[in-house]
């Protein structure tokens, strides 16, 4: 049985019109790791005869070095093309793979079971529609197949074909591959999977993978691949409302200025009315302009360049929308998030949030529960680890627009980005807008700052010692507080140790308390900059991204960053406070230089050593810091 | 009503294009001639009509391509107008590096990989779109649309960005530079049949004609210039053969065929048994070959 004609056609014309009409279905393997996902899809292809000769000689070859089956050839080998999932017989990264059959076009997803490829699976998941799930015969339901089933559903997949695999392996037993079955959907159904369907297979040996296998006469349903062609996955939705993220304002001379970007959803047509979804104007579409001449009309998935009617303003990151049924815009929303980084998700910490053509800065206000994947329970948590889901509040730095992403998975996407290393560290999906975000406004006040400041005549500025505890951060500040004061200068010092006495009483010293610790500071300094304050505040504030958060919250040249750079050693032999003799004797935890790092500043405004210095002189020179930037104001 | 296969891949290639512009200050097309390449420029046309695409086109000589690949590079750039930047190793010309001389993995490395970094170096690129397809190879099929390149051009494949949906991260650190693949979802098929549909030009070479060729290591090598030495038991035999994918003269096999057209091409397409890259030399140098000329810094 061959997929392919053997005999070209002589109108190729219609043949290829033909080809270009058949629905397109993308879908996923997945499944733990060993369950034969690579060989199931090296199977599929080589049964459906659309693996080239040369690749099968070449597999040979390859195949030769890890003689996994004996003398069989590994299907997997098709698949793994990279040297270390040869090397260790694993799928690390996705593979994508194309065919097509006399009913339908395939794209196909190889992705990795291990766990600490997750990221990998959830990539892979993101543009699918179903998804084939793997499960060894002899191991039944795995945590790995409920975190890939909880994963696709999360995603949007609404079709799941369960493939129970390695049947051979269990004398082809109906009642193995009845129970696998019952197991499954009996823990499938919360997930709100539209179809789910079990099928026997053996990979190995090829057994209901393209056809229907003599060795399961007790199975009547369709074998794989006819499955894969006639499934109804494209299942007519009501149309859904317009919807275009601008990508690019096109300006190639002053009487031309189109917007550029793919149809998220719906359809338009010249003469629509459309918003602006960030500012509300109202506007309509002149022309649809394409390199192949102007349309009257286009649909979702296509990338045109629209012509408004008016004047508007529009740039990248905003978004065309259907004035009858608008996307959100908010600073503030509800989502489900993957964590995919080793360095886990911290509330309070900032990052970058990208959309489709939209990046702002943003920070997760709460983290309100994450999904323990084997039972779904929500389970309280104060950070996401990576491979972990949970739900999140999040803030954002501007409004952004978007849809729920159950209504739409162009729109209501993002990712996160960290913003040192550019790495995605995690993946959401919005749930909805938080209410408070549209009722909370900034109250103006007519007596502000530079009123405030005036008064007392001189420039409010945050002066933000960082250093190991006992490196001399407060008895600097303590004496700079000292010379400031009398010089007649309006001045607060915030101390870390005494602030944790009240405010932040309820915080300990665990990574997430101590961004938390940090963040409330800086709110508070903030503010009293806003009061016209020279804001002293003496933390150990371990980690750079917090540090950079509360320099962001400030205005430009108000915070100085002041390393007090003193040895460790130096600061265990001063021991203040004794802190460190129980820190070394294992008494305290999550002590920073002993248990839990310092990342040192890399940037500061001022760099302090203290060793072979009086605390005063060093105070002096922040004074005389302070001098000169006001001159230079 | 849905969009066509085809004219969703155009879409999808189209908003890649796209992105990198809007995203990136000093992008690059790696222009290699071949029929991808046209499909990659076509489509670059389309993307910021009526503007011309906003960044030139590179092309990295290794001063053995085919004559014709050459001339068809010159009348595209006169034709379309877009700004055609050529560049060659000279280090490597001047130790006189070629396929015969040092063999296909030397000759590659030197003079492709070694100058398109170069390239990349001289005129500070910080993104390089480029017509790879995954279907064309094991390691291909795993690469992302958006793929990072650290300050040494390497690609490391353990560590490669999750890409969802079509929400990329373009970010990157001074000294790093991103792959982009727009066409990374089409096969083989899709660039003929879109090839035919959009009436796009193509190198001669793709289509059958009596070339001069020499039978070497199970395949059909054509006869370009005088600098192909000769075996003793060699002979030069005319033969009516096409080239599927076209590269250095010396290292790509022609294979026999009488398709004179994208439509004829099409039709032998359906009952080809062997893949395109079997007549590419350099991926059979070893196990692993293309991985670890990506790793390098080759596309």
């Amino acid at each position: 049985m061959s997929y392919l004609p053997t005999l070209a056609p002589l109108d190729i014309q219609a043949h290829l019109a033909d080809q270009d009409n058949k629905s397109i279905l993308r879908f996923i393997t997945c499944g733990s790791v060993d369950d034969g996902k690579s060989t199931l899809i090296g199977r599929l292809l080589f049964d459906a005869k659309l693996v080239y000769e040369d690749q099968l000689a070449n597999l040979g070859r390859v195949g030769a070095q890890r003689s996994a089956n004996g003398d069989d050839i590994d299907l997997a080998l098709l698949l793994d093309g990279l040297e270390a999932e040869r090397e260790q017989g694993i799928t690390i990264d996705v593979a994508y793979r194309y065919f097509s059959t006399s009913k339908r076009k395939f794209i196909v997803a190889d992705t990795p079971g291990h766990e600490e490829y997750t990221r990998n699976m959830v990539t892979g998941a993101s543009t699918a529609a179903l998804a084939v799930l793997l499960i060894d015969s002899r191991q039944g339901v795995l945590s790995q197949t409920r975190r890939h089933s909880y994963i696709a559903s999360l995603l949007g997949i609404r079709h799941v074909v369960l493939a129970v695999n390695k049947i051979d392996l269990v004398g082809y037993s109906q009642t193995v591959f009845e129970g696998i079955a019952e197991d499954y959907l009996h823990f499938a159904r919360e997930l709100g999977f539209q179809s789910i369907k079990p099928i026997p297979i053996s990979a190995r040996y090829g057994d209901n993978v393209i056809a229907n296998s003599e060795k399961t006469p007790w199975y009547q349903g369709a074998a794989l691949l006819e499955y894969l062609e006639t499934i109804d996955f494209d299942r007519q939705e009501a149309q859904k409302p317009f919807r275009f993220p601008v990508q690019l304002v096109m300006r190639p001379d002053a009487n031309f200025r189109g917007y550029a970007g793919q149809i998220a959803s719906g359809k338009i047509s010249v003469g629509d009315q459309v918003i602006v979804a960030k500012s509300g104007q109202r506007t309509s579409i002149r022309s649809i302009v394409t390199y192949d001449g102007e349309v009257e009309k286009a649909v979702e998935g296509e990338a045109v360049t629209l012509v408004l009617s008016d004047d508007v303003e529009v740039s990248r990151g905003n978004m065309l929308a259907a004035p009858g049924a608008r996307p959100f815009v908010a600073d503030q929303f509800q989502a489900h998030m993957i964590w995919f980084d080793p360095s886990p998700m911290i509330p309070g910490r900032s990052y970058i949030l990208r959309t489709e053509t939209d990046s702002v800065n943003a920070t997760v206000t709460a983290l309100k529960h994450q999904v323990n994947i084997n039972s779904f329970v929500r389970e309280a948590a104060k950070s996401l680890q990576m491979n972990e889901i949970g739900v999140c509040n999040i803030s954002t730095q501007a409004p952004i627009v978007f849809d729920a992403y159950k209504d739409d998975r162009t729109t209501g996407n993002f990712i996160i980005v960290d913003r040192i290393s550019n790495a995605t560290v995690g993946a959401g999906m919005i749930d909805f807008p938080l209410r408070r975000a549209d009722n909370v406004h900034w109250q103006a006040t007519d007596v502000n700052k530079g009123a405030r400041s005036a008064m007392k005549n001189q420039r409010p500025a945050v002066l933000w010692f960082t250093g190991l505890s006992g490196s001399g951060k407060s008895t600097i500040a303590n004496a700079l507080d000292k010379v400031l004061h009398a010089r007649g200068k309006h001045t607060y010092l915030l101390d870390g140790d005494n602030v944790r006495h009240g405010l932040n009483r309820d915080l300990g010293f665990t990574d997430e308390d101590r961004v938390e610790n940090i963040r409330r500071v800086a709110e508070v300094a903030k503010l009293m900059a806003d009061a016209g304050l020279i804001v002293l505040v003496s933390f150990i504030s371990p980690f750079r991204d917090e540090r950079r958060m509360a320099r962001e919250l400030m205005e430009k040249g108000e915070f100085i960053e002041i390393f007090v750079d003193t040895p460790l050693e130096e600061c265990a032999r001063r021991d203040p406070k004794g802190l460190y003799e129980k820190a070394l004797a294992g008494k305290i935890t999550n002590f920073t230089g002993i248990s839990s790092p310092y990342e040192a500043p890399e940037n500061p405004e001022l760099h302090l050593h203290t060793v072979g210095h009086e605390p005063i002189s060093l105070a002096l020179k922040i004074e005389e810091y302070l001098d000169q930037m006001t001159e230079e104001k | 009503m849905s969009l066509s296969h085809l004219r969703r891949l155009e879409a999808e290639a189209i908003h890649a294009i796209r992105e990198v512009v809007a995203t990136f200050s000093n992008p690059v097309v790696l222009y290699s001639i071949g029929k991808d390449s046209s499909v990659l420029l076509h489509l670059a046309m389309k993307a910021f009509f009526p503007s011309k695409p906003p960044f030139p086109f590179l092309h990295v000589d290794t001063t053995w391509k085919f004559r014709e690949m050459i001339e068809f590079r010159d009348r595209m750039a006169k034709e379309r107008g877009f700004d055609l930047l050529v560049h060659t190793n000279q280090d490597g010309l001047d130790q006189g590096i070629g396929p015969f001389s040092h063999g296909s993995n030397i000759h590659t490395h030197i003079m492709k990989t070694v100058a398109l970094r170069q390239a990349l170096d001289k005129y500070g690129f910080d993104a390089a779109l480029a017509g790879a397809r995954r279907d064309e190879e094991k390691s291909r099929a795993k690469e992302r649309i958006f793929s990072i390149r650290n300050g040494q051009h390497g690609w490391d494949p353990k560590h490669q960005r999750p890409e969802l949906w079509k929400t990329y991260n373009t970010r990157i650190r001074p000294g790093e530079t991103m792959r982009v693949f727009p066409l990374s979802n089409w096969t083989e098929f899709d660039i003929w049949q879109y090839i035919m549909t959009e009436d796009i030009p193509i190198v001669p070479l793709y289509f059958a004609a009596r070339r001069p060729v020499v039978e070497r290591d199970g395949m059909l090598i054509m006869v370009d210039d005088d600098r192909m030495p000769l075996q003793p038991e060699e002979s030069v035999t005319e033969r009516l053969v096409r080239f599927r994918t076209l590269g250095c003269y010396p290292l790509t096999g022609a294979i026999e065929s009488e398709a004179a057209t994208v439509a004829d091409i099409l039709r032998e397409m359906l009952t080809v048994r062997t893949s395109e890259r079997q007549s590419r030399l350099i991926d059979r140098d070893e196990a692993g070959a293309m991985e670890k000329k990506k790793r390098e810094g080759y596309f």
